[in-house]
């Protein structure tokens, strides 16, 4: 049987445990509240973005831009998005499983986040580039990424860009998603996240006689010149979305961890008080028992 | 009477949406009226003045550079600020500007940094052009 002063020792340390991962508990709540709005606020704009692509898209063909032009997929580009600290239950785990899937020899990565880059050297994987990034990063700090991304795909280096994230679906849940970016194909998007906007457009659209819907679409100044401004556009927005996404990822999942770290902190508590006062007890009656023994003795 | 379905996104919101019966958009080529049965179309746009009519009403809105999709039922605007004319400090903007320029004239940013203040410099100045017109 353990000594009290032993379980004495222990409670005090699980307690102070509990205490700082309440504290980072807190922390992570707060930074998730802004990191969701951030990621959730540019929602509407990328639907709409998207809806647009979709339709250009109808009438213009695959061939007229580089970055809608699928080629033989030799090469991949896969962008890693994870966090940069650890402590967030099995978010990053979660997401290096599936990259370790890949193939070494055709697939090439950048990584954002420390644990990503960490994972890609330990595994022998080839990384052209890794980030860092502030918990709150802006598009500005972000079209370095995507642009890197765009030069190694218009310059033949890569065939294919590919991002591997974090899906925040709710606060207990987040899910990793392996997505094309590049060619930009229109197919996917316009299934993804339907929300009400997104229904009430596509309503719209269906309302239309289809004779115009696929009638002639005016450019201006030129088919290229627009496609050369809104595609690119469009690629550094979805790029810089998905990053906000990874951020809300990461804090709702280090906020749930913590959580979880501070119940079973307080329930080792209780277990461990129970055990000490047993402890006490047990040996009170010992040391009754020896006076009483010792009294008899002595009559 | 048949009406445009309006809506302006921003990054960071959905700015305006509603049934309008006619919209006018600096375009790069110059500004265009569009009004209902427009052909499906696309521009880009650039920061300045957005000008529709809600029944009857004329509404005014600064915004940015971006895109303009257009079909025969609905307008959609993308771009980076949108505010209605009313919403505009005009001597928060003055003072931006302000900032802006001697920043630009003091010549110590990189380039990707001149790109970025040139652009919210010419939002600034949009802004203004919007608030001071009668």
């Amino acid at each position: 049987m353990p000594n009290t002063r032993d379980i004495r020792r222990r409670i005090k340390s699980v307690k102070s445990t509990a205490q700082i991962t309440k504290a980072m508990e807190m922390v992570a709540a707060s930074k998730m509240r802004r990191a969701q709005q951030a990621a959730t606020a540019g929602r509407p704009y990328g639907e709409v973005l998207n809806d647009v692509l979709v339709s250009l898209c109808d009438h213009i063909d695959e061939e007229a831009h580089p970055l809608l032009a699928r080629r033989d997929v030799k090469k991949t580009l896969v962008l890693l998005l994870t966090s940069d600290k650890g402590l967030c239950g099995a978010l990053n785990t979660h997401v290096l499983r599936d990259a370790a899937l890949l193939d070494h020899q055709s697939t090439l990565f950048i990584a954002l986040g420390r644990k990503g880059s960490a994972f890609l050297q330990r595994t022998g994987y080839r990384m052209i580039a890794d980030f860092s990034l502030p918990d709150h990063p802006t598009s500005a700090q972000t079209k370095p990424i995507s642009q890197l991304c765009l030069d190694q795909f218009l310059s033949g280096a890569v065939d294919r860009v590919t991002i591997l994230y974090p899906k925040f679906i709710n606060t207990l849940i987040q899910r990793p998603l392996h997505l094309q970016l590049l060619p930009i194909t229109m197919e996917r998007k316009s299934g993804e996240t339907p929300s009400a906007l997104a229904s009430s457009t596509s309503s719209s659209r269906k309302a239309l006689p289809d004779g115009e819907a696929t009638g002639e679409y005016l450019f201006e100044p030129t088919v290229e010149s627009v496609l050369d401004a809104i595609l690119p556009y469009s690629f550094h927005f979805e790029v810089f979305q998905k990053i906000l996404e990874e951020r809300a990822s990461e804090q709702s999942a280090r906020m749930v961890a913590m959580k979880a770290a501070t119940d079973n902190a307080k329930k080792l508590v209780k277990d461990l008080t129970l055990e000490y006062n047993k402890a006490r007890q047990a040996s009170i009656t010992t040391e009754l028992l020896e006076i009483t023994t010792a009294q008899m003795v002595l009559n | 009477m048949s009406t445009l379905h309006l809506q302006i996104v921003t990054p960071e919101a959905l700015a305006f949406q509603a049934e309008v019966s006619d919209v006018l958009v600096p375009g790069v080529e110059g500004e265009l009226g569009i009004l209902p049965q427009h052909v499906p179309f696309m521009t880009q746009i650039l920061p300045g003045e957005l000008r529709f009519h809600q029944q009857g009403k004329e509404i005014r809105f600064a915004v940015g550079g971006g895109f303009l999709e257009v079909r025969p039922d609905r307008v959609s605007v993308l771009t980076d600020m949108a505010m209605e004319a009313g919403e505009i400090n005009e001597q928060e903007v003055l003072t931006e500007i302000a900032e802006a320029q001697e920043v630009i004239k003091a010549n110590r940013l990189s380039k990707e940094e001149l790109a970025t203040l040139e652009d919210s410099l010419q939002r600034s100045l949009a802004k203004l052009r919007v608030k001071q017109r009668p």
